[in-house]
């Protein structure tokens, strides 16, 4: 059974079809790329699956488990990163940190997580006023804390320094060398490239390609198949 | 893959760990937002200093008139009842309507806490936080000469109970249906205009035109409530029906129309 799947997903948000009959699956010990133009369905598609949108039909399972009905058991084995972060501003990262480590039995070290990622310098800070990178980087210890099963990231590395990007790379790829299922939408061809055990592509709510990156690349640089396979996708 | 910092094994996911007890995790949350609220300035201000401020000034003066009883019993009253407007209604309209903003619910919601843990969480800070508002102004009005009627302490404290929870209902229901920016002003305004609707100003100084109005309000069916309770000793019966179906209709409304994202 693959840790995630997504079958015949749909998602109408108003009048609008966000994701459209959308099909794919991600494994455990592997890193799953999603890749799209804005507004393809990405977020759509992770927040059906993080249990925060309910799909107009077709399904979305993680472990085995309907995310819109999960219990705080199931929960507890996701971890989330939010495109927008999800950050309270008026605390402080190791405050937080320590706040969503309280919620699980036996979370992971926060001060060892927190130096890995950089930000242990500026752990003492209000949220407010860390930058954007140092958000992402708080907001992606968040997601690890409770040594997530499944991990769905958001756009991880979005407004991080190349050093720090890299940091978050690796930390990703060990995350799922220990047995993880990492799903990161992303906007980074580099990143998928680099990261990727599986790829798939989502083009106005629709899947256009899954696979291994050498399947999905078909020969060509993933680029060239990106905007070969979403041109006229944009919206 | 190069990376600066040596990697550190603890921070890497291993087998599922599962989530603390509910219990845990509820007193976590309460935990969590009773600190940020007590070490938030602009929170201070309405929970405590301007409550301290509003009972000193009464105190102090003869203007506005605030009917039989001893004035310092009628203002303490009347105080206690605006810290619990300021920390159920006003603060926690205002800190949950920015957490909707910036994506807090929705993270927390796909927590372990869960919607629900997080609700429970709001309501343990809320009365933590009123308790330390009893504690600190009532010691203050102590100082004042305030000195309450004995047997109206326990219907006091019920009528706090039913106060907060009518508030907070009141509180998310704006949070929740309200951007952030519309919910600041609003709760602002909302507090000041409650001042003068029976929290502060009992509801038989206002004028004729407006004191059935204000007693089947929450806020003066709170203030009343206290007043009755403290100042006379009585158990306030018809202020509870009124907070009880404030708390009813605003609680069934909360879960009807609260939007979990901006």
């Amino acid at each position: 059974m693959s840790a995630v799947e997504v079958i015949g997903l749909r998602r109408d948000v108003g009048a609008v079809r966000a994701v459209d009959d959308a099909s794919w699956s991600a494994q455990s010990g592997a890193v799953t790329a999603v890749l799209g133009p804005n507004g393809a369905g990405k977020t759509t598609t992770m927040e059906c699956l993080e249990g925060l949108q309910r799909p107009t039909a077709g399904v979305a399972r993680v472990l085995g488990v309907d995310p819109w009905h999960a219990p705080a058991e199931h929960r507890a084995r996701v971890g989330v990163m939010l495109q927008e972060g999800g950050l309270p501003v008026t605390t402080t990262a190791r405050r937080l940190l320590h706040h969503i480590s309280r919620l699980h039995a036996a979370p992971a070290d926060i001060e060892a997580l927190m130096a890995r990622l950089g930000v242990d310098r500026v752990s003492g800070r209000s949220i407010r006023r860390l930058s954007g990178g140092e958000r992402q980087r708080v907001a992606l210890a968040a997601a690890l804390v409770g040594r997530p099963d499944v991990a769905f990231l958001d756009e991880p590395t979005a407004g991080l320094d190349p050093h720090a990007r890299l940091d978050v790379w690796d930390l990703i790829r060990e995350t799922a060398t220990a047995g993880a299922a990492v799903v990161v939408t992303t906007h980074s061809f580099e990143e998928a490239e680099r990261l990727a055990d599986h790829v798939v592509i989502m083009s106005s709510g629709r899947v256009v390609a899954e696979g291994s990156l050498d399947e999905v690349r078909a020969g060509d640089t993933l680029e060239e198949r990106y905007f070969a396979l979403t041109a006229g996708g944009r919206r | 893959m190069s990376s600066p910092i040596s990697p550190a094994p603890a921070t890497v996911p291993g087998p599922a760990t599962g989530p603390a007890t509910p219990v845990q995790r509820w007193l976590a949350q309460a935990r969590f937002e009773t600190m940020t609220i007590l070490g938030h300035g602009e929170q201070l201000l309405v929970a405590l200093v301007l409550p301290a401020m509003a009972l000193v000034g009464l105190a102090l003066s003869d203007v506005p008139d605030l009917g039989p009883g001893r004035r310092i019993d009628v203002a303490t009253a009347g105080v206690l009842a605006l810290a619990v407007v300021s920390t159920a209604f006003t603060g926690q309209a205002i800190a949950t309507g920015f957490d909707r903003r910036y994506g807090v619910l929705r993270f927390l919601g796909a927590s372990p806490l869960g919607r629900d843990g997080l609700i429970l969480g709001k309501l343990g800070a809320v009365g933590v936080v009123i308790t330390v508002q009893l504690v600190v102004l009532g010691g203050l009005a102590a100082v004042l000469g305030w000195r309450p009627e004995a047997t109206g302490l326990v219907p006091a404290l019920v009528t706090v109970a039913l106060g907060a929870a009518a508030f907070l209902a009141l509180g998310l229901l704006l949070a929740g249906t309200v951007r952030a920016e519309g919910v600041l002003a609003l709760a602002n305004l909302a507090w000041v205009l409650l001042l003068g609707l029976g929290v502060l100003l009992p509801t038989d100084r206002l004028p004729d035109a407006v004191q059935g109005l204000a007693r089947l309000l929450p806020s003066g069916a709170l203030g009343d409530g206290l007043r009755l309770a403290l100042v006379e000793g009585h158990w306030p019966l018809a202020q509870w029906l009124v907070l009880l179906v404030w708390a009813g209709l605003a609680g069934a409304a909360t879960v009807r129309w609260f939007r979990w994202s901006d």
